[in-house]
């Protein structure tokens, strides 16, 4: 077996102190190779978000290593994780989160922008990024102009467009209806399929988290329960994705 | 790195147009306060100097009398003091160093009369010193002749004044050979003095001067010299000429010692000196005032900074999480503060600019453009962008980027 690209040894989160300290993860072990597509489940409390922070190099453990690609997260300062993130990483949020009265181009050259790209390199990324999640031509539309489904697209092509390793998206089909749920499941699985992008997913949705492989269920601090899909989805709905666009 | 911040700074001004506009107006009218304060007081300084270097550079008047204010000068000469003479005004030529030139001068009012037109001026009577310590210069003609002013000739040199009331309209406008009529007598105009233009003191080109002979034996029928003018060469003692100036006339006039002078000495250089000082004083309190409006143009900028930095929280949190450093966040809103306060500032000198300008022409006084100042409050206004947007830019930087993301 190769080394993983993600592991978590011992992990455990703890929030205050005494009396009111509440312990979110108890000791977590997990191992996330290279170019998987991984669902995270699990009713709320139960420390997914918290282990999805870590994940996401915004937090780090209380007790416990994280090492990403063999370096040790949580022994890395607050700028090196955010130099980590702007590499390795890229952010879906159920909210979403473009920059109002700001054009989906400029929403997507953004983490270029923190990279120090050129406004030409910036550009012909974005322009590739919006291609692939099937935006050709909606650059200059500002998410006031765009339905919930584009702009979460936007939202995706701004996590791919410094071409990351790690495609982390917390809960991405919380704000949508079932129809625009099923095509941004299809985009992740096609550039988890496609484009080797390991993807880790938090959803409470049975039927989104069944595109995954594999599947890791959270309750009340552990992990109760990680298993490969057997029979996962691979039917979405038609979602244009160019070729090598990313 | 630097570039894209600073576009970024522009593209989020340029994203909320209108709180930016009333963000920056403490700054617009804090800078161009200052700079229109300070710009009226130095062009009111400078025509101030303008108009004593009009009356004599290191002019002394010395007037019978006691001193009784600045400028009141006791012209005429109250009851029973004696007058001057112009044997006065050769001794003191004669006897005392570093005098330039010295000129005893008598004043009368007349209504002068000639080409069908008539004026009423003030007649002076003198010496051709008169033209040097009064800084005089002639448009044409000539000054007197020794011989006209020991014949006490019917001749007169005119001011600009004088010149433009009489002689305007007529062949060769100058009025150059004419007679003008002066109470009972006719002089023949045979100079015309270089306008000084208007000044505080009262128009001095409204003037005919005639050699003191002339008007003390045809104008006032009397030898009285109403005062003596007296130029210092420059670079001489002030104070020292003027003291060997008291005890001469002290010892002209025959005062005892104890005695108090019956006559006062005025200097231009000092009463220059005295009032510029006092433009200052109040160009220095009024920049002070408007400085303090400057201040509060910073504080309502890092209210604004604070209050967008709350607003714009997930957004903070979303850069942070897709990798911007802590200062790059630091640097983004500081940045952004010093460009708004800095636009400030530009808009602030634009709008002094015109109003300086406009307010000078209305106020009678110099307009001069100050670079100095300009940069000044430009350099202000961005410092005060750098003292007010540090805190809420590092408020923004210090953020945790989940908290941030949570944020409604």
């Amino acid at each position: 077996m190769t080394e993983p690209l993600i592991r978590l040894q011992g992990v455990t989160k703890r929030y205050g102190s005494g009396q009111a300290e509440l312990l979110a993860l108890k000791g977590i072990d997990l191992d996330i190779q290279a170019g998987e597509f991984v669902a995270i489940m699990g009713p709320s409390g139960s420390g997914k978000s918290t282990a999805m922070n870590i994940l996401g190099c915004l937090d780090t453990p209380s007790q416990g290593q994280y090492l990403f690609e063999g370096a040790h997260v949580e022994s890395l300062s607050r700028d090196q994780r955010a130099r980590l993130r702007r590499r390795y990483l890229g952010f879906v949020f159920q909210g979403f989160n473009l920059l109002a009265r700001t054009s989906a181009q400029e929403n997507v050259e953004l983490p270029l922008l923190y990279r120090g790209d050129t406004a030409n390199v910036r550009r012909t990324a974005a322009a590739k990024a919006l291609q692939a999640v099937g935006l050709a031509g909606w650059e200059h539309h500002t998410p006031a102009e765009l339905s919930g489904g584009q702009q979460q697209r936007v939202a995706i092509a701004r996590a791919i467009v410094t071409e990351p390793a790690v495609v982390l998206a917390d809960e991405p089909t919380g704000n949508l209806d079932t129809q625009r749920s099923h095509e941004i499941m299809g985009l992740l699985m096609a550039l988890n399929r496609d484009h080797g992008i390991t993807v880790l997913m938090v959803t409470h949705e049975p039927d989104m988290a069944a595109y995954a492989r594999r599947m890791v269920h959270f309750i009340d601090g552990r992990i109760a329960k990680d298993a490969a899909n057997p029979n996962p989805t691979t039917t979405a709905p038609d979602v244009p994705i160019a070729e090598g666009a990313v | 790195m630097l570039y894209s911040v600073f576009m970024l700074a522009l593209r989020s001004i340029r994203r909320n147009l209108l709180r930016s506009f009333l963000t920056i107006l403490g700054i617009v009218i804090g800078v161009s306060a200052v700079i229109t304060m300070v710009t009226l007081g130095n062009g009111a300084t400078a025509s101030i100097k303008a108009q004593i270097s009009g009356l004599g550079t290191n002019l002394l008047m010395v007037r019978p009398g006691q001193r009784s204010g600045p400028g009141g000068g006791g012209g005429g000469g109250g009851g029973g003091v004696p007058q001057f003479n112009e044997a006065d005004a050769e001794a003191i030529a004669a006897q005392i160093g570093g005098v330039a030139a010295v000129a005893p001068e008598g004043r009368a009012s007349a209504t002068v009369v000639a080409n069908g037109r008539n004026w009423a001026t003030s007649i002076i009577g003198s010496s051709n010193a008169w033209f040097d310590t009064g800084n005089w210069k002639l448009a044409s003609g000539r000054i007197f002749s020794d011989e006209e002013q020991q014949a006490g000739s019917a001749v007169c040199l005119i001011g600009e004044t004088v010149r433009r009331e009489i002689f305007d309209g007529t062949v060769g406008q100058t009025g150059l050979g004419a007679q003008l009529r002066v109470r009972k007598f006719s002089c023949i105009v045979i100079g015309i003095l270089a306008g000084k233009g208007q000044s505080g003191m009262g128009d001095q080109d409204d003037t005919v001067v005639v050699p003191l002979r002339t008007l003390q034996r045809r104008v006032t029928g009397n030898l009285k010299v109403a005062t003596l003018l007296v130029s210092m060469r420059d670079g001489s003692d002030a104070t020292r000429l003027k003291a060997s100036l008291t005890q001469l006339l002290r010892e002209r006039r025959k005062l005892a010692t104890g005695d108090d002078d019956n006559f006062n000495i005025f200097d231009t250089q000092q009463l220059a000196e005295t009032l510029s000082s006092t433009t200052q004083v109040l160009t220095t309190l009024l920049g002070a005032v408007a400085a303090v409006s400057l201040l509060v143009g910073g504080i309502g900028i890092m209210n604004i900074m604070l209050v967008s930095v709350t607003e714009r929280t997930r957004e903070i949190g979303l850069r942070l999480a897709i990798g911007a450093l802590e200062h790059e966040v630091l640097l983004q809103f500081l940045i952004e503060a010093v460009v708004l306060s800095a636009l400030g500032g530009v808009i602030g000198i634009l709008i002094a600019t015109a109003a300086s300008w406009g307010l000078s022409s209305l106020m009678g006084v110099p307009y001069a453009f100050d670079p100095f100042i300009n940069l000044l409050s430009l350099a202000f206004s961005a410092g005060i962008g750098v003292l007010f947007g540090y805190f809420p830019a590092k408020r923004a930087a210090r953020m945790d980027p989940i908290e941030a993301l949570r944020h409604e």
